[in-house]
Parts: structure tokens; C-alpha cells; sequence
């Protein structure tokens, strides 16, 4: 493992209008990494995430990855790069059954026998093999975000955002997820966004901090909890 | 080959199309053989519609437009060439290069739904109107007048490949339109089952999640949008043949109408549905023109307004529930294609 940043984002800016989601942040991620990402609703870290996936075209600023400037690369070009992402609202293929969702994740890039493989071994770590003929759309939601996940790890990716990957989950739900997450880490550098303190102090170690599009602090997890900073935030948006 | 339902599926298609295929000459007369030949040529024409609109989820109202640039293009060609061959290719590869073109600023100008059925409905206007200003002496292709609205009568029929005196008799006409739709039916079967077709039935179902697992969205739209146009211009081709005539009429608005109600009676998502919609609508057409009892387009109509409010997912998606109940068996098997029930959810 080198030291040198697989990720990096210089001045990176996205406007909508008036509103700045994103304001010059320079962001930088180690190989080997599972950083948190917190913040308050509408702190950016979701236009944070779809500027990095290709999903928004950054209004200002650069993101490289391994000295491959992506900035404005398209969404499959990125993703072919071996980057994967768990959106907030869950995109799956809600007609399709949960096995053709990981399927058609596995077989690009690979023969159509090692996706089969490699499709069964993802649905029996996700413990999705009993709905594997069941179309998406009738699962619960924890299942469906897991099949989301399922989809995502089923491209081997190097580098993984997820977007809430425990929101709506039950206690149990969240704490496999939890685990699974440090699992998937031992493979891949991950950046984790999540609103739930419990869940976060699961998996944490290095936590940036979001606030109005901009990177607050960035410390480890132990310090990011007493920052008073970071409680006004919080408390601030409880007050409002 | 394992003997699954999908496999089943295809072996009774080709069993049942060889079956007509060599079956119905031998029990009809040629008169009922020829009114045959054209509802088959609307059955493949139906089924292009029924790839790019069922399967690859792009509402085309200019399904006409590909139609017609088959007509007129073998029709074109043949005056100038003679020998057919070349002809029939070109009424596939032009209507094909033509979509590629429409596809390449459609898609990759990322346009929304609602602003591809409006630009497709006005290519669809602009060739029609085109077409039917073209009846001066001026306007010819090589030895072809285009004759805008008065159209181009006793167009030369498809020869034996190389042999341009042996033209083909209308029963053969038969063989080649039921020979063609047999053969593109179990084409796109085994289309959808490749990974090329899954990727474009999961597009129609999340296009941002296929982006995001690395599928050129734009890339597989194009080419699913390309070979519908080459099938709808193959049926051009066809019916230009059955016809021995063409007009503007092929680029008409109740040209695109029609491919609409037959995908949508017959089911959209299916294949067969649409194949089954185009003849029976098209059989009712012709004895309504028979019995003049009531206006054609009135009762077809009516037919699409029955169809959207009461069997709004078509014949064929319909019955297959019926039998599934009827069996007490599980609800929708795999990766059969559901329709988009709604719009796509809107992003976070
Ligand atoms: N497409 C868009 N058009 C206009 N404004 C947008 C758009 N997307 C996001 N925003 C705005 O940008 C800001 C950041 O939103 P974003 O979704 O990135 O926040 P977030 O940190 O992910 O919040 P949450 O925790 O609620 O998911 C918000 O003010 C939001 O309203
Ligand atoms: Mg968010």
C-alpha cells in the first residue's frame, strides 16, 4: 500500500442556480481507506458522490483517480474504471429478479460462465439466495438495498461509495451491514455516507464532515464526536 | 439446450411457423394466401415496435417513417437496378442508417421521453408532407420518379437472387413474408436471451443503474433503435413488393398509429403479442372493408380506447396471467419483460 491518494477532488465545485452543493473541496482518499461521510441533510455529500460518479458534471474544480483525471467522464466510463456506488434512493432493476440485477453486474467485463459464478457466490454472501427468482420490486426494503449492494460488489469494484447503505434497516439489518461493510473493506477502499451515529461508530475510523458543501473537519472518530463544531452543526440543524 | 419455458417457447414458435409456413398454401386458396402475406408483413412490422417500445423502452411514433424509407427505397432501387437483390438490402440498410442517424441525436443529446415521441411524430409529418410534394417531373432518383401523392405504380417484384427474368410469384411472396417473420420472431427471441438483450431490457427498467455498472446506455440504445428500423424497413420492402405500389400514404400518421395499436392490444413486452394484435387488427380492417358496415379507422379506434381502459396490458400479458391464476401457480417468472408500470421515479 502506497501513500499516495487513489482519489482526489481539487476545488471541486457543483452549482444548481443560486445554491452551492458542493463548495471548492479538495478531498483526498487513501488506498485501503473506509472513510465515513457525515453531514447534515443537504450538507452535499449525495452531489459530492454523483459528482465523482459521473452523475453531475462539476461546475468548477478536477477529480482524479490513480492520475486519471475524470473530471466530466461519463458515468459508464468511470464506472469501468472499477468504481462502484450504492445511491441514496436505491437504483436497481425493479422488474428484473434479484439474480438478473446481480447478473447483469457481474457479466460485464467477464465470460458469461464466470458471471454465473460469480452471480451465485454474491447472492449466497448477501443471503438473497431464496429470492433469487423474485422480481426486485416485490422485495422488502432491506432486501432490496441489500440486493443494491449485491449488484454493486458483483463488479468487483476497487474503490465503493455508499450512499446510506443502513438507512430503514432494522437493528439486525444494520448490524450485518455493518459487518459486511468491514469485510468488503478488506478487498477495497470504501467511503461510507450515514447519518447514524451508532453506525458509524460500528465501522469508523478516519470521519469528514460535511456542512454547507464544504469539508468542516476531518479527524478520527473519537475527536469528530467531541469536535463543538461539529455538535453546533448537529444541534443547529435539530433546532431548525 | 435445457428444456426450460423460454426454450419451449421458441421451439413451439418455430414448429408453429414451419407448420404455416408450408401448411396454409395447401389448405387456402391463393386469393385468402395473398391477404395473408400482408398481415404478415404488418406482423413484422408490429414486431420492430414491439423491440424498441416493449424491450428497449423508447416510444417511437415514427415507426412509419422506417417503414416507408423501405418502400421507397427498394422501390427506388429496383427501377434503377433491376435485379433485386441489392434493393432489398438497400430497404434495410438505408431505414437502418436513417435510425442510427435519429438514434445518434436523440440519444446522445440524452432528449427526455415526451421530447423523443414529439421529435419522432415530427419526422414522421415532415416525410409524409415531403413525400407528397414530389409529384413534378423534377424530382427523380436515376430512372425513378418519386411521383409525390399521385405514388409509383407497377413496381417490379423480387426476382430469384441473380436471375432478374425469374420474378417471384405471389405464392412465393407468401413464403418469403411468412419464411422472414419466422425467422426475425426466433432472431429476437434469441436476441433478448443474449447478454446484449439483457442489458437493453435492464436499461428500459433503470437506465442510471446500468450507466452506473459501466453500459454505454446511449451506445445500446442506438443500435436496439437501428435494428428496429432495418425489420420496419424490411416490411416496407415487402409490402411495396405486395402492393406493387407505393405512396406517401406509408409515412402516413395512420400508418404510426396502427403499429401503435397493435403493440398495445396485442401487449407491449411481449413479442408474440404484437405479431397476434397486427394480424387480428388487420384481418378485422379488411372484412369491415368487406361488409361496409362501419368505418375502419371508427372501430379501430374504439378498439384502443376498449383496449387501454379495460386490458390495459394487452392480449398475450392478459391471458398469461388468466393461466398462471388458473394454475394457482407463482406471479411473473423471471426475466420476463413487465412493462414500466409508472414514469421512472424521479432521482434524489
Ligand atoms: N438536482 C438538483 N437541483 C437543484 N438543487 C439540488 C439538486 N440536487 C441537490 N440539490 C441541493 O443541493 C444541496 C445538497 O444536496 P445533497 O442531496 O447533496 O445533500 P445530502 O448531504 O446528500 O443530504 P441528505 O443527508 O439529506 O441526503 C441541497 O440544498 C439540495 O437541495
Ligand atoms: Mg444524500
Amino acid at each position: 500500500m502506497t501513500d499516495a491518494p487513489v482519489l482526489q477532488t481539487y476545488d471541486l465545485t457543483m452549482r444548481f442556480g443560486g445554491v452551492v452543493a458542493v463548495d471548492h473541496v479538495d478531498f483526498a482518499l487513501k488506498e485501503g481507506e473506509l472513510r465515513c461521510l457525515i453531514g447534515p441533510n443537504g450538507a452535499g455529500k449525495s452531489t459530492f458522490f454523483k459528482c465523482l460518479t459521473g452523475q453531475l458534471r462539476p461546475t468548477e474544480g478536477r477529480i482524479t483517480v490513480r492520475d486519471h483525471d475524470i473530471t466530466g467522464a461519463q458515468s459508464h466510463e468511470i464506472a469501468r474504471l472499477g468504481i462502484g456506488i450504492k445511491t441514496q434512493v436505491p437504483n436497481v432493476f425493479d422488474g428484473l429478479t434479484a439474480r438478473e440485477n446481480i447478473w447483469l453486474a457481474a457479466r460485464r467485463g467477464r465470460s458469461a460462465r464466470a458471471a454465473d459464478a460469480l452471480t451465485d457466490e454474491t447472492l449466497e454472501r448477501l443471503l438473497l439466495t431464496s429470492v433469487a427468482a423474485t422480481p426486485v420490486g416485490q422485495l422488502a426494503h432491506g432486501q432490496r438495498q441489500w440486493v443494491e449492494l449485491g449488484v454493486v460488489l458483483a463488479r468487483e469494484p476497487w474503490l465503493i461509495l455508499l450512499d446510506e447503505p443502513a438507512a430503514g434497516m432494522t437493528h439486525e439489518e444494520v448490524e450485518r451491514t455493518a459487518a459486511l461493510i468491514k469485510e468488503i473493506n478488506r478487498t477495497a477502499t470504501l467511503i461510507v455516507v450515514e447519518h447514524d451515529m451508532q453506525f458509524i461508530k460500528m465501522i469508523a475510523d478516519v470521519v469528514t464532515v460535511f456542512h454547507q458543501g464544504a469539508i468542516l473537519v476531518e479527524d478520527n472518530v473519537a475527536n469528530v464526536m467531541r469536535n463543538p463544531k461539529v455538535r453546533d452543526v448537529y444541534l443547529g440543524k435539530q433546532a431548525a | 439446450m435445457r428444456l426450460d419455458a423460454d426454450n419451449i417457447g421458441l421451439i413451439v414458435a418455430a414448429v408453429g411457423g414451419l407448420a404455416l409456413l408450408f401448411g396454409l398454401p395447401l389448405v387456402v386458396e391463393l386469393f385468402t394466401l395473398l391477404q395473408f402475406t400482408v398481415y404478415i408483413v404488418m406482423a413484422i412490422l408490429a414486431l420492430s415496435l414491439a423491440l424498441i417500445w416493449g424491450f428497449g423502452g423508447i416510444l417511437c411514433f415514427g415507426q412509419a417513417v422506417f417503414f416507408g424509407l423501405g418502400a421507397y427505397a427498394y422501390t427506388i432501387a429496383v427501377f434503377n437496378i433491376g435485379e433485386s437483390t441489392v434493393p432489398v438490402l438497400l430497404s434495410i440498410v438505408v431505414p437502418a442508417a436513417f435510425a442510427a442517424a435519429l438514434g445518434y441525436f436523440m440519444f446522445y443529446g440524452r432528449l427526455s421521453d415526451v421530447y423523443m415521441g414529439v421529435v419522432t411524430l415530427v419526422v414522421t409529418l415532415i416525410f409524409f408532407s415531403f413525400m407528397n410534394h414530389t409529384a413534378g417531373e423534377e424530382y427523380r432518383i436515376g430512372a425513378s420518379r418519386l411521383g409525390g401523392f399521385n405514388g409509383i405504380p407497377a413496381i417490379p417484384p423480387i426476382n430469384m437472387p441473380g436471375d432478374p427474368g425469374r420474378v417471384l410469384w405471389p405464392e412465393e411472396m407468401y413464403y418469403v413474408a411468412m419464411g422472414s417473420l419466422t425467422a426475425i420472431y426466433i432472431g429476437l427471441r434469441l436476441l433478448l436471451r443474449s447478454h446484449f438483450g439483457r442489458v437493453i431490457v435492464a436499461i428500459r427498467e433503470n437506465e442510471t443503474r446500468a450507466e452506473l455498472l459501466g453500459y454505454d446506455v446511449r451506445l445500446h440504445k442506438l443500435l436496439i433503435f437501428s435494428i428496429g428500423g432495418a425489420i420496419a424497413g424490411l416490411a416496407g420492402c415487402l409490402f411495396a413488393n405486395w402492393n406493387a405500389f407505393v405512396d406517401p400514404t406509408v409515412f402516413g400518421l395512420g400508418q404510426t398509429a396502427q403499429i401503435i395499436i397493435w403493440v398495445i392490444v396485442g401487449g407491449l413486452g411481449t413479442l408474440i403479442g404484437p405479431v397476434i394484435g397486427a394480424m387480428l387488427l388487420q384481418y378485422i380492417t379488411t372484412w369491415l372493408g368487406t361488409v361496409e358496415v362501419a368505418n375502419s379507422s371508427l372501430v379501430m379506434g374504439a378498439i384502443l380506447v376498449v383496449f387501454v381502459l379495460l386490458v390495459p396490458r394487452g392480449l398475450v400479458p392478459t391471458l398469461q396471467l388468466l393461466w398462471q391464476k388458473l394454475r394457482g401457480g407463482r406471479s411473473d417468472p423471471g426475466i420476463v419483460a413487465t412493462p414500466r408500470e409508472a414514469v421512472e421515479s424521479g432521482d434524489d
